[in-house]
């Protein structure tokens, strides 16, 4: 949505080094240097992060509730892809 | 299942609506004008307390104030962000605002004139507002869940410097300590309001509680608040101004006094002390800021065309 304040950016912190870009809200912007300037303003006032990215809210493209059952279906019925499915004899250490 | 079956099913299992979900019109409705009100709040709330920053007592003091109000504008922000995920713009809604057509909370029409007042407003105000906030974690609609989450986490900065304030002055001289009670006078009862009407005449809260936008009643939250505060003015020999607030065994809380309901329609209907110098605060602040955002517009314009040739 874009108004008066600038298009809508999605902020992603990354809490240490190493650690996985976690959503954690937006900010409005005029590009992406002031994208970063104002999350930063507001996303990591208490060293909450690390490293900072931003994506025009525009450019994220997600999966629709409607679909979800035939969506993720795919991955209900393999639990065979998980470890628990497997039986392992006592006596062989840790697998 | 049909949407609306959806919808319950979700509220049922204690699962979050989320932006992109089905939902019903009116829950919307009540999301936006509760989210937005929030976010007014936040943003006019920095107006009794920047009153003090060029006054503050000490160095450490103002440093500690201007991070305090920074954090409100931080909180108004991620607040009306959660409001635009519904289909508002921040236009609409800081017009709203500004010509008066929104509602903030009422305790922000109060006026702080002395610091004790920035110590009773982080103290009590922010107490109050903690207590509600708490609740509003697992609200569920999932954008102001997570705004939430992120503003309890500095609201606890904030009740605890607005304690230390009431100390030093409790503590403090003859005079001081007199500030302090005269602070937690006036803001008692208009605290008490800030959880809204008693749940008999609390015209938004069915749908409110029936949608788990809200899990608790005004009166529970306001209950709690008291039963906290107590022990906490009585930790600094400050006397709360209620000649029925007593023990009640039998509830494991305190009865209180109500506050004065009438003054409570007064201030929302616009005859606070300060609500029209809010307004008017508000209008002057946004209307400075105005070279700022044409000049933010008139780069983004230049940008476009550069990219263009």
């Amino acid at each position: 949505m874009s108004d008066s304040q600038g298009p809508m950016w999605e902020v992603f912190v990354q809490k240490k080094s190493g650690q996985p870009f976690v959503h954690c809200g937006s900010v409005h912007a005029f590009d992406g240097e002031m994208a970063l300037q104002n999350a930063r303003d507001l996303y990591t006032r208490r060293g909450e992060g690390m490293a900072l990215w931003v994506a025009p809210s525009a450019a994220i493209v997600s999966s629709s509730p409607e679909d979800i059952g035939s969506f993720f279906d795919p991955a209900n019925d393999k639990i065979f892809r998980h470890p628990t499915f497997y039986q392992i004899p006592d006596g062989v250490g840790h697998m | 299942m049909n949407f609306e079956e959806v919808f319950e099913a979700k509220l049922a299992k204690n699962e979050f609506i989320e932006p992109k979900d089905w939902m019903p019109d009116n829950y919307r409705k009540h999301l936006i004008r509760q989210i937005s009100q929030h976010a007014h709040s936040e943003v006019v709330g920095m107006l009794p307390e920047g009153n003090w920053i060029s006054r503050a007592p000490s160095l450490r003091a103002k440093l500690v104030l201007l991070a305090k109000v920074q954090d409100e504008g931080g909180h108004g922000l991620y607040l009306y962000t959660a409001a635009e995920t519904l289909g508002i713009s921040r236009d609409e809604m800081i017009d709203a605002l500004l010509t008066g057509k929104a509602k903030y909370s009422s305790i922000f029409n109060y006026p702080t004139l002395t610091w004790a007042d920035v110590g009773a407003i982080g103290w009590l105000v922010d107490g109050a507002a903690i207590m509600n906030q708490v609740m509003l974690q697992r609200t569920s609609y999932g954008p102001y869940s997570r705004a939430m989450v992120r503003i309890c986490k500095e609201e606890s900065f904030h009740q605890r410097q607005g304690y230390e304030i009431m100390t030093h002055l409790s503590f403090g001289t003859p005079e001081q300590k007199e500030m302090a009670q005269d602070a937690m006078n006036r803001w008692w009862f208009p605290t008490l309001m800030m959880f809204g009407p008693p749940d008999v005449e609390s015209p938004n809260s069915d749908n409110a509680l029936k949608w788990r936008i809200k899990r608790e009643s005004n009166d529970q939250l306001r209950q709690r608040f008291v039963n906290q505060t107590v022990i906490q003015a009585e930790y600094l020999g400050l006397t709360i101004p209620d000649p029925k607030l007593k023990w009640n065994e039998s509830k494991k809380g305190y009865d209180y006094g109500d506050p004065d309901w009438s003054e409570f329609k007064n201030v929302i209907k616009g005859n606070g002390i300060c609500n029209k110098q809010r307004l008017a605060d508000r209008n002057k602040a946004h209307r400075e800021g105005e070279w700022v955002r044409a000049a933010a517009a008139a780069y983004a314009d230049k940008q476009k065309h550069v990219q263009a040739a």
